[in-house]
């Protein structure tokens, strides 16, 4: 077990009636747009959060160095910071690393080092492995498990998480994240309920370029996490929505699932409901229920799922946990409360509730499919969309 | 904000009751506005207009104890937060936009009409008053509501509403005009309605599949005194949504359904030997 000396909370809070905040947004155009948004829509659902957990992903935030994995890792000493360092140019070429820039202040308290480094995996250290996205996934297990000191926030090309103690608006000041530029972004305002608020427990969980921010609460945790570590999934960061990234990454990377069908698995509808489905979709259901009931998410959640080139927004199949999609010309917007969506947007083109267990896709637009999908099919134009105008 | 509030708690004006008073809610906090609505309604004030609502909660909720506070409106503009209407007793809110989760949640008495569509869990736990919404609701609304005597909350949907739809429903009645927005038809059926329900009626504008509803649920034609309510009801919501000439197509008897619940206490033998 490691040690989570760094685990605080300052506050002290016995009892907070609250519930996690979560956002996204994506430019299916695929142009960047600063932080300056997601900032303001994530802080205005403040009260959500109880200052235990903020975080950012970013996409295309490195067009420069957009070849290199991007390994963003926080050290709780200089020692593990040290022992990283070796580990890391056994295994990769390390073709630039610096410490990320952040801007100290009051409500940020003992924040670890946060350093990036642009790798590209050895070629000859690979051995058996078989791809370089394998090879990365493999490292940073290993240093989540047994570097002292040392977590990976995120791995992927072109992307990167930030995240820590704080409200996200304190952790967006903390990396001056008004300055980055992206075309998804996905943020998080954390109340931990089951485990405790650290550094390397605040959202987003991320392996490779995917990330997961999450209101809610994986019961299956146990379960999933279990069928996970048979694929050599480990899970260290002590709270349940780590095992969403994994699942992810296994279901639509390595086993090569559309993530329709990777959200369906996640929370696939009740028995009763499939009994009545006509036979080609029940057979559909039968299968994914019987290959992957392990990875099946119970509990209250709402999710938003990002990689390059897609965001999900998805929900628990009973819908337990608000959600609401917006768009408006190429922005796509995700969000706890509608509130956000239109403080940094107010005129919508759409807004709606989606479906519990129907995700709401949005997807690069040269991508030779429809750029927004719920529940598998295209909205059409104003379809189930109640839009009011804001004065 | 914050300067305007020293302002009005310093000044000793009334003012008068049919005075609509401004306020830009823009950036201000849910409990700063709260409170300067409260210290305005208790100089008189009784009609209030508030733009730039982004996620304020709580609106309407700390009017407790305020003389005539049935004679308070709340005009709100924007995207109300959650709990909007939350243990009201009397005043009126009316929503030109959007409201979001647990509107009206215990709500004792007062109105509530929403021009655009509202959250999840409308109606949580309400004791009485009306909320009319135009458009679609989200899931569980309804749920736990309750009745005593001749306090019987009432809801009047436009659109349509998602799943878990009066669950544990012990009280007051919940009228659907499914598929008012005729071009607009939901993406799918609700599902699991009036799961748990044992008490209330849910009053809903077109056929419901037995597959749609919980165990707990019978399914009728309403009776003539219900019959009387709907069309009070409906035609209070023609009228607060100037949908008048709409009104006739509406209230066609036939086209409506009744859920309700087929016992008082359905899981009362449950763990009785």
């Amino acid at each position: 077990m490691k040690d989570l000396s760094k685990v605080n909370n300052p506050y002290n809070d016995e009892k907070v009636i609250s519930q996690c905040s979560i956002f996204g947004m994506m430019n299916t155009a695929g142009d960047p747009v600063s932080g300056k948004d997601i900032i303001t829509a994530i802080s205005n659902m403040h009260d959500r959060g109880n200052g235990l957990g903020g975080g950012f992903a970013i996409y295309g935030c490195y067009p420069e160095r957009s070849d290199d994995y991007c390994l963003q890792i926080m050290f709780d000493t200089k020692v593990s910071q040290e022992d990283t360092e070796v580990y890391l140019k056994r295994f990769f070429h390390i073709n630039l690393s610096e410490e990320i820039p952040t801007f100290p202040m009051k409500a940020i308290k003992n924040p670890p080092d946060v350093w990036r480094y642009f790798v590209q995996p050895k070629v000859e250290e690979m051995h058996e492995i078989i791809s370089e996205d394998d090879a990365v996934t493999r490292r940073v297990f290993r240093i989540n498990t047994r570097i002292d000191g040392a977590y990976v926030f995120s791995s992927g090309k072109n992307m990167g998480v930030f995240k820590g103690v704080g409200f996200p608006e304190e952790i967006a000041e903390y990396f001056g994240l008004e300055d980055y530029l992206g075309y998804i972004w996905t943020a998080h305002g954390r109340f931990p309920t089951n485990t405790q608020g650290w550094w390397g427990g605040a959202h987003p969980f991320s392996l490779l370029d995917w990330t997961v921010v999450h209101n809610g609460e994986i019961s299956s945790y146990g379960a999933n996490r279990r069928f996970l570590e048979m694929y050599d999934y480990v899970c260290t960061m002590h709270t349940d929505t780590e095992v969403v990234a994994y699942a992810v990454d296994l279901l639509a990377r390595r086993h090569g699932l559309a993530i329709e069908t990777v959200m369906d698995i996640f929370s696939p509808p009740v028995w009763e409901q499939i009994d009545r489905m006509d036979q080609k979709e029940r057979r559909y259901f039968e299968a994914i229920r019987s290959t992957y009931g392990p990875l099946l998410l119970n509990g209250p959640f709402a999710i938003i799922v990002a990689h390059h080139g897609e965001m999900v927004a998805h929900t628990d199949r009973i819908r337990l946990r608000p959600m609401v999609a917006g768009i408006q010309g190429d922005m796509v917007y995700a969000s706890s409360e509608e509130s956000a969506i239109r403080l940094v947007s107010p005129e919508l083109e759409r807004v709606w509730i989606p479906v519990g267990g129907h995700p709401v896709i949005a997807r690069l637009k040269d991508v030779p499919d429809h750029d927004v999908v719920e529940g598998g099919r295209e909205l059409e134009k104003g379809e189930k969309v109640e839009v009011y105008p804001t004065c | 904000m914050s300067a305007s509030t020293a302002q009005v708690s310093k000044t000793r004006t009334r003012y008068s009751a049919t005075q609509w008073v401004k306020l830009d809610a823009q950036g201000v906090y849910y409990k700063d506005l709260n409170r300067e609505i409260r210290s305005l309604a208790l100089k008189g004030a009784r009609r209030f207009e508030i733009r730039n609502v982004f996620g304020q909660r709580y609106l309407g909720t700390n009017l407790w104890g305020i003389e005539d506070r049935d004679k308070i409106q709340i005009r709100v503009y924007g995207t109300p937060g959650s709990d909007m209407g939350a243990f009201m007793d009397g005043p009126m809110i009316e929503v030109f936009g959007n409201a979001q989760d647990a509107t009206g949640n215990t709500m004792n008495c007062g109105k509530v009409v929403i021009h655009g569509s509202a959250g999840d869990v409308l109606g949580y736990g309400m004791r009485g008053g009306e909320i009319y919404v135009r458009g679609n609701v989200g899931y569980r609304v309804g749920i736990h509501m309750k009745e005593y005597m001749d306090k019987i909350p009432t809801v009047v949907i436009g659109g349509n509403m998602q799943d878990f739809f009066g669950e544990y429903m012990a009280g007051g009645r919940i009228i659907v005009l499914n598929k008012f927005f005729e071009d607009n038809p939901p993406v799918r059926q609700s599902y699991f309605i009036g799961t748990g329900m044992h008490g209330g009626a849910i009053f809903i504008r077109g056929d419901v599949d037995l597959n749609q509803i919980g165990a707990e649920v019978g399914v009728e034609d309403p009776t003539d005194s219900e019959w009387k309510a709907i069309e009070k009801y409906v035609h209070n919501f023609c009228r607060v949504f100037d949908l008048e000439a709409k009104k006739a197509k509406l209230l066609k008897r036939h086209k409506f359904t009744k859920l309700f619940a087929k016992s008082s206490r359905p899981y009362g033998r449950l763990y009785a030997y």
